[in-house]
């Protein structure tokens, strides 16, 4: 029925206009510009906007935004606070992302069978994709509580010493390592559970005719296999753990003593807090740039080492 | 394992082809020496790895359910109190007399659906366009969606803050800074849902659009007709994904909106956290209440979370 419609709303045109509303170019266009223009408005134009802002004085206090070369940048390779920032954004980096991996890669293949139970098992697992990071940060922050929490009652019960966690400056950054691989955990089963089951049964059968034992088949047969899903979760949780923001900004605002400011803290407190527009925008671009570098080393080192079938 | 478990085990992995390491060995030993696993465990030794990871694993939720009704004085005690004498659910009442997470609540949900709702509109317009229109332009304006699409979110927030207050100033109150569409419009579209359903798009056969086409079908009519309910599953991961980064999402809100009532649940939980940092229970109950919506949905429609989780791991592989 719509189809006669459309056709004698069609007819009804003049000869002209018809053929130009029912090209492929104005059709083309009708149909990508709502969806465009946000994403230039929002997504493009910002880009270019703070590269240009990151060489511009630029505080929202004063009116005027004179250009100042690189000055921006200049000033975060003497800012002590960057130098720190980056140094803990790439430790955090280096435990969260082979962490999250490891234990992924673990439950998925303890949970990659049928036992009773497995459904439960595995939805435990699941269960932390659905947390945000503004709940997780708020679960773990009293599970560390240094006076009341519930992990130095088992540590008291083990004989180990009470600690100070996130008010200790040499612990902080470590319990927020802790609590997001706790938070990724769901997604890295996910991902390396879809891979496993993606192996062929063959493979692992022929295998164990030729004599392999288990820990043999999975090291020569099943971990290659699953190297293009280790490859993405290495690249997207890298990504991830560059950005990380939110449980910062709950657990520690970057405390104890800086301890815990990652660059995007900074960035979030110089751009929102102090209001350096310029300066915060050069901490972006620098950023970008940090994430850049890492994913091709990421995907030249990657390549090498992935085995792709077919 | 237990001899009465096992022929069955054996069998269901016979007709599906269900894998295990050591699935070859298990079934030669059934068929030749039935007896030969009597030495075993009585069940699967994954088990003694599983319970304890589980353990583990849901111990955070357990111990925020066990202190969400807690008095203050037993949750502000050491050694913790393991099982509560009594169980204070007025903890659950006096957050929600001391913060909105009704409201909180509600405003998550419209901005969740309206995000869902607009991108899987504009993305299908855009990435059908892009998948089978022939126009001038389109492969620069295809370059440009995907450059945006590799830088991250911080790059652009400051921009992307001036925009959303001068659009509020200027054009339309209810998308500027502290208003609910502030936290809608800059994600109504996005690069990766267009992106996302061009490459579905491009699978599907052309035989039937075409047909449509001679038929005298309009390019609109088509899509929605014919494209779109063959898209469904491509559709349900781009809600599924849209709607938990929506949902999650903390750094955006927590520059855009700054009046309690246009909060959303995370940026209210948090203000909450700075608020009551030492009334524990308080604080649990209110997060319970914060994270039991999406647990519930994701519970609900495990399925499709997993299926689009999954093909995002999949695509990239």
């Amino acid at each position: 029925m719509a189809v006669s419609v459309a056709r004698a709303h069609q007819r009804g045109r003049p000869g002209a206009l018809r053929r130009a509303v029912g090209s492929e170019h104005f059709s083309g266009w009708a149909f990508v510009t709502p969806g465009v223009v946000i994403i230039l408005l929002f997504g493009a134009v910002p880009i270019i906007w703070s590269a240009v802002m990151s060489f511009q004085k630029n505080n929202l206090l004063s009116p005027s935004t004179p250009f100042v070369g690189t000055a921006n940048y200049r000033q975060m390779l003497h800012d002590p606070i960057v130098v720190q920032a980056i140094k803990h954004t790439l430790i955090y980096t280096a435990l969260f992302v082979p962490g999250t991996m490891i234990v992924g890669l673990f439950l998925a293949v303890a949970m990659n069978r049928k036992i009773r139970f497995i459904s439960f098992y595995r939805t435990a697992a699941y269960a932390t994709m659905a947390i945000s990071t503004i709940s997780e940060a708020i679960v773990f922050i009293w599970l560390f509580d240094p006076s009341y929490g519930v992990v130095n009652y088992f540590f008291s019960l083990i004989g180990l010493p009470q600690q100070q966690f996130l008010n200790s400056p040499s612990e902080a950054l470590y319990v927020i390592v802790a609590m997001t691989i706790w938070g990724w955990t769901g997604f890295s089963v996910v991902i390396y559970l879809a891979a496993l089951q993606g192996i062929p049964q063959t493979l692992l059968e022929a295998a164990s005719i030729d004599g392999a034992g288990p820990w043999r088949t999975f090291r020569r047969i099943t971990l290659p296999l699953l190297s293009p899903a280790s490859l993405f979760l290495a690249v997207w949780l890298t990504i991830n753990a560059l950005q990380l923001f939110d449980e910062v900004y709950l657990s520690t605002q970057g405390g104890p003593l800086n301890a815990t400011t990652v660059l995007v803290y900074y960035l979030y407190n110089q751009a929102f807090q102090q209001f350096n527009f310029g300066y915060a925008s050069a901490i972006a671009y620098f950023l970008f740039l940090v994430i850049i570098v890492v994913t091709v080393i990421q995907f030249r080192v990657g390549k090498r080492l992935t085995y792709y079938r077919s | 394992m237990t001899a009465t478990s096992a022929p069955a085990r054996s069998g269901f992995r016979r007709h599906s082809g269900f894998r295990r390491h050591s699935g070859f060995r298990r079934h030669t030993g059934h068929d030749d020496v039935p007896h030969a696993r009597r030495r075993r465990l009585p069940f699967s030794p994954w088990h003694l790895v599983l319970i304890p990871a589980t353990v583990l694993l849901i111990f955070p939720f357990l111990w925020l359910l066990v202190t969400s009704v807690e008095t203050s004085s037993e949750a502000l005690r050491f050694p913790p109190l393991l099982d509560p004498r009594v169980i204070r659910f007025a903890n659950y009442s006096d957050a929600l007399a001391s913060a909105p997470f009704v409201r909180f609540f509600i405003n998550s949900a419209i901005v969740a659906v309206l995000t869902v709702l607009s991108n899987l509109v504009l993305c299908s317009l855009a990435g059908y366009a892009f998948a089978r229109f022939r126009f001038l332009g389109r492969t620069a304006l295809f370059a440009v969606l995907m450059a945006t699409l590799m830088v991250p979110f911080q790059v652009t927030m400051i921009p992307q803050f001036i925009i959303t207050k001068w659009l509020g100033v200027h054009v339309l109150a209810a998308v500027g800074i502290d208003h609910l569409g502030a936290l809608i419009l800059p994600n109504a579209a996005t690069a990766f849902g267009i992106f996302f359903l061009r490459q579905f798009f491009k699978t599907l056969p052309l035989e039937y659009e075409e047909s449509a086409r001679v038929d005298g079908a309009s390019r609109l009519t088509v899509l929605v007709r014919i494209v779109l309910p063959l898209a469904t599953p491509a559709l349900a991961t781009l809600a599924a994904l849209t709607f938990i980064d929506s949902w999650n999402n903390f750094l955006w809100p927590l520059i855009a909106v700054t009046s309690t009532n246009q909060m959303t649940l995370p940026l209210g939980l948090a203000t909450f956290q700075g608020a009551h940092q030492t009334e524990v229970p308080l604080l649990m109950a209110g997060n319970v209440m914060s994270l039991l919506p999406m647990l519930l949905i994701f519970f609900l429609a495990q399925r499709y979370f997993i299926r689009s989780v999954a093909a995002t791991g999949l695509a990239g592989t």
